[in-house]
């Protein structure tokens, strides 16, 4: 049995380096096909019919029309009448037709008739929603008398918007039929495995005869995890006409059904003795991503105080539902949070730095990484020489500075590999796994290269196919995780079969043998070491297999990371436009793999940070229900003028890389939007309360603090 | 999708005539055109390009002054050298719209009859969009709607990058139609429908903008815009200044149904620029301004960039 550990740091060459991602150049030339991008002979395009009505009933549906516009193949109808439409644009029926066009005049043509059902979309409006549930509050201590006691106490209203995910490859999927019992799915999804299983369930075959196929996708954050309604109904309509069908949503669906993140709405109070440590925390908070309404974020956040309290109340809307975004619940927990304990801060006439450090053992067991990671990021921003407190800066665009801190989990998933070993040289990695873009197929190449010794050139990676070797879904920061655990066994078991497979021819006993500087070493040194691709050779035309699975012997991942961020951001305080200079991250997660996909991973995080903190958010007309901003004019994101400049930082090295693995995906995109707005306070010396913060939202904060 | 004929003359007459049957359109760059019909909310029985016309096609010296051809690119305009020299209002605006595939493609003309960003119209609502009866937009998002002459049920924004600048400038529309040509003061391009069935266009059947003209004559101009992004976005609010010889111009864009002009906020500018008469102008501009339910931002917006852009004509 082979010790299942990470090499040490000495005998490590490219874990830890800085490698490029394998596919950036299939991606850069356009060669690198994306769901959206398979089309199939004789395949047929797949449009949807929406609901205009944000809460209706169906009462009719006419597709006869429909059926005769020219090039509609097949309509096929989801809802039946009688059945109850919870929010705008929800799917009532499909056509298939010969192209994009026809199909979309075909799904025009689809006549549905609706009883309209009053509609509520604005949960600011918490106490005029229908059935809002209200949770019991979370008590700890006694935050009255802690909040009666406090030497400094502080007092706000935080609030962010609903988003969108808005990835840039919409949801969908290309399926064709093999025959009556199997189905191939080009799917845009960020599980594989789980849409194999999920497709076949609905569709009555068995799931190993559904291939899901992932090679390249266009953004997910959460959104991507199941079959959706649209992934069933494409493989059904494919096996109805017998034809391959396209069906892929358009912006607008893309934006209003496909994916949101639910607002926080809050009312915070929060007390501080006179040593500036913090006593006491009153809280409530609402929110809504649609008729489920929204989850309890875990405010207060990453802190725990001796007397605290929240409660929170959900508030269902009629519109499009929530999904997974990217840590879910945390930004806003997050922002929520630091904006409240900056606040206090600036009650107890502190700075921020100082007084997080001061109360940095209320974050728990990661409480020395904190402050380690906000002395390095003091340094990066040069905080301690430039930090003055709230309202310092005069003049027309004023500048500050804020932080913020996060926590996440990130052990691996469930995660199975099987690594082939060839005569030729070349060492295959198969695992049903998928690359969301952030860099998986590399560090499954790296692990693997790795432990073979070999250049990275010298391997394979075989993956986005729901027919290998099962692994999880990429979400929740699981799949680095995984997939390395995965990788780094089986390839530990491929290289000792190797050995047991050659030793005979060579004379020697496996346990003589290893693999490094790709060649093939002799521990006696009975031998000259050989080339690796000689003793490859010796193989026989048989390849050598082994698997390796996540979780399995030896530690390879662990759970848990803390990091901080710091703003350096510009306030114009006669427009409101709040501008980035710099951003600071500084991030630990565990033994990092290639540090250049790492810290690619942070800068990413970073600007759809400041996409949330500045510029994007569902808004919903009060008339229809309708999203008003179903596309990417008003739909802002971020664009590269708005980021500002990006300093990334890893902790790495001793009390990081003995932790093994761990996800990064989720934890740096938690921070910006609270630390740019407690930059953007205190560069305002006005509190700026409410995310996105755009010039109108600026403006009444500066008016209602006296300042405009 | 409709199926649409497609035409491309090589001379205005041809245009016109091919633009004289029901539900043509006219084709510059496509930025705005499209857009429309990928949305539903335009779908044209014919699209008749103009960029095949040579006479419609970049910017020239004539005796009234520069005059700019319909399908003259924004980006080339943008950095023409005399442009640049002369007219930097224009030159900054066309700046302002962020996107270097947009100002590739947009032609003159197309910017100067760009169909409104409203988002009810967009949706198919129309230009006055009406909801039980009342104006849909003063009763619902209007966050970017306008804040200067939006007494009436019409409370979109007048979308043209180029128009608060040319017309700052006294530039003059040339039109051509069925009954030849005509040529006006560029502001008289525009107008407020009182309905949806109302085009905020004064252009006739089959008429089409085939360029404009700036005076000659010298002036300290300038735009300044307010944006939430700082790279492709729509304004929330533009001015543009131009100031000569005791006159002045402000134009404000992205606040009215139509290019607003400004008279007390032009009045302030008159006497010459100033730290003190720019921040006079600002203050002019905003007292003619009207909030509605979710706009109000936009004012204090407007009151800046007239304010700005006076600055930054007084460094011109």
């Amino acid at each position: 049995m082979p010790e299942y550990t990470w090499p040490a740091a000495s005998d490590r060459r490219l874990i830890g380096s800085r490698l490029s991602r394998l596919d950036g150049p299939v991606k850069s030339t356009g060669k690198a096909k994306y769901a959206y991008d398979i089309n199939r002979r004789g395949m047929l395009w797949a449009v949807m019919v929406q609901s205009p009505h944000a809460h209706a009933r169906i009462t009719a549906i006419d597709a006869s029309a429909a059926e005769a516009v020219p090039g509609v193949v097949k309509v096929h109808l989801i809802q039946e009448v009688g059945a109850e439409i919870q929010w705008a644009h929800d799917e009532v029926a499909a056509v298939a037709a010969t192209s994009e066009e026809a199909a979309r005049d075909g799904a025009a043509a689809v006549v549905v008739e609706y009883e309209v059902l009053p509609h509520f979309v604005d949960e600011r409006r918490v106490d005029d929603a229908p059935d809002a549930q209200a949770a019991q509050a979370e008590t700890t201590g006694d935050p009255e008398a802690a909040l009666a006691g406090a030497a400094s106490r502080s007092k706000g209203s935080y609030h962010a918007a609903q988003i969108a995910h808005c990835s840039l490859e919409a949801h969908g999927q290309v399926a064709e039929w093999q025959d009556e019992e199997t189905v191939t799915v080009w799917a845009s999804t960020q599980a594989i495995s789980g849409v194999a299983s999920q497709l076949g369930e609905a569709v009555g075959i068995p799931a190993s005869n559904v291939q899901v196929e992932t090679q390249y996708m266009g953004g997910g954050f959460g959104s991507k995890f199941s079959a959706d309604r649209w992934g069933v109904v494409g493989v059904e309509l494919a096996r109805m006409t017998g034809r391959p069908v396209k069906l892929m949503l358009d912006r607008n669906q893309e934006v209003s059904v496909a994916g949101a993140r639910p607002s926080t709405h809050s009312e915070v109070e929060a007390g501080a003795d006179s040593e500036g440590r913090v006593v006491a925390w009153r809280s409530k908070s609402w929110g809504s991503g649609g008729p489920a309404g929204a989850g309890s974020p875990p405010i207060p956040y990453v802190f725990g105080f001796e007397n605290q309290t929240h409660a929170h109340t959900s508030v269902p809307t009629n519109t499009g539902p929530a999904r997974a975004w990217r840590a879910p619940n945390h930004p806003q927990a997050c922002f929520v949070t630091m904006r409240a304990l900056d606040d206090l801060a600036h009650a107890a006439g502190t700075d921020p730095l100082d007084f997080f450090l001061k109360n940095i053992d209320q974050t728990g067991e990661r409480a020395q990484v904190y402050a380690d990671e906000l002395e390095k990021g003091a340094e990066l921003m040069g905080w301690r020489e430039r930090y003055r407190p709230r309202g310092s800066s005069s003049g027309t665009v004023r500048s500050g500075l804020g932080l913020a801190i996060h926590t996440w989990g990130g052990r691996g998933h469930r995660s199975n590999c099987e690594v082939l070993a060839y005569r030729d040289g070349l060492v295959e990695a198969r695992i049903g796994s998928q690359d969301l873009g952030t860099g998986t197929r590399t560090v499954i190449g790296m692990v693997l290269a790795e432990t073979f010794g070999l250049p990275i050139e010298g391997v394979k990676v075989t993956m986005g196919r729901s027919v290998l070797p099962a692994s999880g879904a990429s979400g929740g920061s699981t799949t680095v995780g995984g997939v390395s655990g995965s990788t780094r066994r089986a390839a530990l078991n491929a290289a000792e079969a190797v050995f047991e497979r050659i030793a005979p021819a060579l004379g020697t006993e496996p346990g003589n043998l290893s693999l490094a500087d790709g060649r093939l070493h002799f521990a006696d040194g009975s031998r000259e070491a050989m080339p690796w691709r000689e003793a490859a050779a010796l193989i026989g035309v048989n390849p050598v297999s082994a698997t390796g699975a996540n979780p399995g012997p030896g530690q390879l991942t662990d759970s848990g990371v803390g990091g901080i961020q710091m703003a350096d951001v510009s306030v114009d305080i006669e427009t409101g436009v709040v501008g980035i200079n710099r951003l600071v991250a500084v991030q630990d997660c565990g033994l990092v793999l290639d540090l250049k996909t790492a810290e690619s991973q942070v800068y990413g995080a970073l600007i759809m940070g400041v996409t949330y903190a500045l510029t994007e958010e569902r808004i919903f007309d009060p008339h229809t229900g309708r999203m008003l901003n179903a596309e990417m004019e008003f739909y802002k994101l971020a664009g590269i003028a708005d980021v500002g400049e990006m300093i990334v930082h890893m902790m790495t090295g001793p009390g990081y890389d003995e932790r093994g693995v761990i996800g990064l995906g989720e934890p740096p995109v938690i921070a910006p939007g609270a630390a740019i707005a407690n930059a953007a306070t205190n560069a305002a010396g006005v509190p700026i309360n409410e995310m996105p913060m755009t010039p109108e939202r600026v403006l009444a904060a500066l008016r209602a603090g006296g300042m405009a | 999708m409709r199926a649409f004929e497609y035409g491309s003359p090589k001379t205005v007459a041809q245009a016109v005539e091919l633009l004289s049957v029901e539900g043509a359109a006219a084709l510059g760059g496509g930025t705005d055109l499209l857009s429309l019909m990928k949305d539903g909310a335009a779908a044209p029985s014919r699209l008749v390009n103009l960029k095949g016309i040579a006479e419609l096609a970049g910017a020239r010296r004539t005796a009234e002054g520069l005059h700019i051809g319909a399908t003259t690119r924004l980006g080339p305009l943008a950095d023409n050298g005399a442009v640049r020299e002369s007219y930097p209002a224009v030159a900054q605006a066309v700046e302002a719209i962020g996107s270097r595939q947009v100002v590739t493609m947009r032609t003159v003309g197309g910017d100067l009859c760009h169909r409104p960003r409203c988002w009810y119209f967009r949706a198919g609502f129309g230009l006055v969009p009406m909801f039980e009866g009342r104006s849909m937009a003063k009763t619902g998002d209007n966050r970017y709607h306008a804040v200067f002459g939006n007494d009436g049920d019409a409370v979109f924004v007048s979308p043209s990058t180029l128009a608060p600048p040319l017309i700052a400038l006294g530039a003059s529309v040339t039109v051509a139609g069925p009954d030849g040509e005509r040529t006006m003061p560029l502001e008289d391009l525009y107008r407020t429908p009182m309905t949806s069935d109302e085009s905020e266009f004064t252009l006739g059947a089959a008429e089409i903008v085939t360029g404009v003209t700036i005076p000659e004559g010298a002036s300290q101009n300038a735009t300044y815009a307010v944006k939430n992004r700082q790279g492709f976005d729509w304004p929330l609010a533009t001015a543009s200044v131009s100031v000569s010889g005791g006159s002045a111009r402000v134009v404000l864009g992205q606040v009215a149904p139509v290019p607003w002009r400004s008279a007390p906020a032009a009045a302030a500018l008159a006497g010459g620029l100033s730290e003190a008469s720019a921040a006079a102008a600002g203050a002019g501009a905003a007292g003619e301004a009207t909030a509605l339910s979710g706009n109000g931002y936009k004012i204090q917006l407007a009151e800046v960039a007239v304010k700005r852009a006076a600055l930054a004509a007084m460094e011109d």
